[in-house]
């Protein structure tokens, strides 16, 4: 086919919307975790932006894109982006660099998720080597399965099974999440969980990030249509009333089991809703999505107090929201599909049977359960190795200043008003006295 | 000498500077502090998980006077501190031995 310019400029403006939503995962997992571990967790996703970039240039689009090796897999006929420069390498009416770089930003905010799940308490080398490992292991071959369309002989999810998956509730949320249970398993609850406060040290910043997901999953669910038409405006709409929706869903939830309605609900409501329209958003009408919406909301605020009642540290309800959220709306084709949208099948609420339902639900299982089990296995792995989990000691002191190296926030030189930090001064310089001139002191080095 | 220590709202905290200062009170040190009496604190709750915050947010204050001056002080603090509702804070007094101004090493009453 011929590129088209419109849906070209839709697909690269995508991709950089698409992009911002992995910062933005950082300020909304960073808000919520504490001061001491801040850096880290906003750390863990910026590094899979670097780690994934890199990846998915040498192998990772080759392996989920460059035709199809027993419907599981790509092949390695795209290595380095073999041959995609030429102006007669087109996708559908886009070059296929622009395709390229819209699916990288997925490829990069699927395994960010998961670090939701080991907040204050994974070693950074520990992190990026699951990152690499379950990227390669995981995401390429999944995302082939799922979105890898070629007459039928493509990826078995989507070209063979037929299960719905328009913009990654499956390969992205269901991946994500699985994977998210079974690295809060292999690490461990945190130290003092269930006893100590672990409340949310900056809720404005949970909500920068969640406004920015918001604004960037426009580029995720429309710009999945890979075309500047009806589709993409459909699934623009959808999206956001199937968010506005699940904020006002999981808001009722909280104000009758907790008589308030908080900020943390607002914000995890909207990526619930955000989360369960990204496979249903070509396939239902924008009433559907209400329903949709208020459901899913509703759904993953009861969902996110499983983790104290079975006992696992999903740390920041990874689990709770993108397991329970991708399956919720995965699954809600099967009821809320209509042949009116874009995917054109009907559910069983608009007279169509139960075999899509089945079809979803197939999917789904069968990628939770991969996912959780790569996973699982690999988390493990590196446990044994490099060391996933961070001694107690380092735990307790905190992340950021055993793995980086550094405090978020210095209250106290903050100012300025002190020549330096009292917590800190430049290593191997001395205290320096009124007259400027540097003394040496006992204490010199005793607490740099 | 006298150090008076009180813990107060810390929205009453102007009122009692003010009225310290009309005293005659020239200076003081105030520091955010934490801490609970018979006001508990309060429940939170985050994404289904309560929290009790038992430490509720004050601001300590403390002056130090000549012995003669110290019963009128804390009248003065106890007064603009008052809102007569649960959680005012509390005032007390403890004696203190020396006082050096560290500008020119003036000694007690002088270094007030």
């Amino acid at each position: 086919m011929e590129i088209n310019a419109g849906d070209t400029a839709w697909v690269l403006a995508s991709a950089a919307l698409v992009m911002l939503m992995t910062p933005g995962l950082a300020f909304f997992y960073g808000g919520m975790v504490r001061m001491k571990s801040v850096l880290n967790m906003m750390m863990m996703s910026f590094i899979t932006i670097a780690v994934v970039t890199i990846l998915w240039v040498v192998v990772g689009y080759s392996l989920t894109f460059a035709g199809d090796t027993g419907h599981v897999v790509g092949d390695f006929s795209a290595v380095g982006l073999k041959g995609l420069l030429a102006p007669e390498a087109v996708s559908g009416t886009t070059p296929t660099l622009a395709f390229v770089a819209f699916q990288l930003m997925f490829a990069i905010i699927t395994p960010a998720l998961i670090s939701g799940a080991i907040a204050d308490r994974a070693t950074f080398r520990g992190w990026i080597a699951f990152v690499v490992g379950w990227t390669l292991l995981v995401y390429f071959p999944v995302a082939h399965s799922v979105w890898f369309l070629d007459d039928g002989n493509g990826g078995w999810i989507g070209d063979k099974l037929k299960a719905i998956d328009f913009a990654g509730g499956t390969a992205v949320h269901v991946n994500a999440g699985a994977a998210a249970l079974a690295l809060a398993i292999v690490l461990g609850k945190r130290i003092g969980w269930k006893k100590d406060p672990m409340r949310p040290h900056s809720l404005p910043l949970v909500i920068l990030g969640a406004g920015l997901l918001w604004f960037g999953w426009f580029g995720f669910n429309a710009g999945s249509a890979l075309s500047a038409g009806t589709t993409a405006a459909v699934t623009f709409v959808n999206t956001q009333v199937a968010t506005a929706a699940a904020v006002i869903g999981w808001l009722i939830i909280e104000r009758i089991r907790h008589g308030k309605a908080t900020t943390l609900g607002m914000a995890s409501g909207a990526v619930a809703g955000l989360v369960a329209i990204t496979p249903s958003c070509g396939a239902v009408t924008p009433v559907g999505a209400i329903i949709l919406g208020l459901l899913a909301g509703a759904v993953c605020a009861f969902a996110v107090s499983l983790k104290y009642k079975l006992g696992f540290d999903d740390s920041l309800d990874v689990v709770g929201v993108h397991l329970v959220g991708g399956l919720f709306g995965s699954l809600a084709i099967g009821f809320l599909g209509s042949a009116a949208a874009p995917s054109a099948v009907n559910g069983l609420f608009y007279g169509g049977g139960a075999s899509q339902l089945g079809r979803q639900a197939l999917a789904n299982l069968v990628v939770g359960v991969y996912s959780f089990v790569v996973a699982f296995i690999l988390g493990k792995v590196i446990d044994k190795t490099i060391g996933f989990r961070l001694t107690e000691d380092d735990e307790v002191t905190g992340v950021d200043q055993v793995e980086h190296a550094e405090t978020a926030y210095d209250f106290l030189g903050a100012s300025g008003l002190r020549g330096h930090s009292p917590l800190a001064r430049p290593a191997g310089a001395a205290d320096s006295t009124d007259n400027g001139t540097t003394e040496t002191s006992e204490k010199e080095g005793a607490n740099a | 000498m006298k150090l008076i220590t009180a813990v107060i709202k810390p929205h009453k905290l102007e009122d009692v500077r003010g009225a310290l200062e009309t005293f005659g009170v020239t200076g003081m040190t105030v520091t955010e502090a934490s801490g609970y009496g018979r006001q508990k604190g309060h429940t939170e709750v985050y994404r289904g998980a309560e929290y009790e915050v038992d430490l509720v947010p004050k601001v300590k204050l403390e002056v130090v006077v000549e012995d003669g001056d110290s019963a009128d002080v804390v009248d003065v603090i106890v007064k603009a501190a008052q809102t007569g509702k649960i959680g005012d804070g509390k005032v007390w007094v403890t004696p203190v031995e020396t006082i050096v101004r560290v500008r020119t090493g003036e000694l007690d009453g002088d270094a007030l």
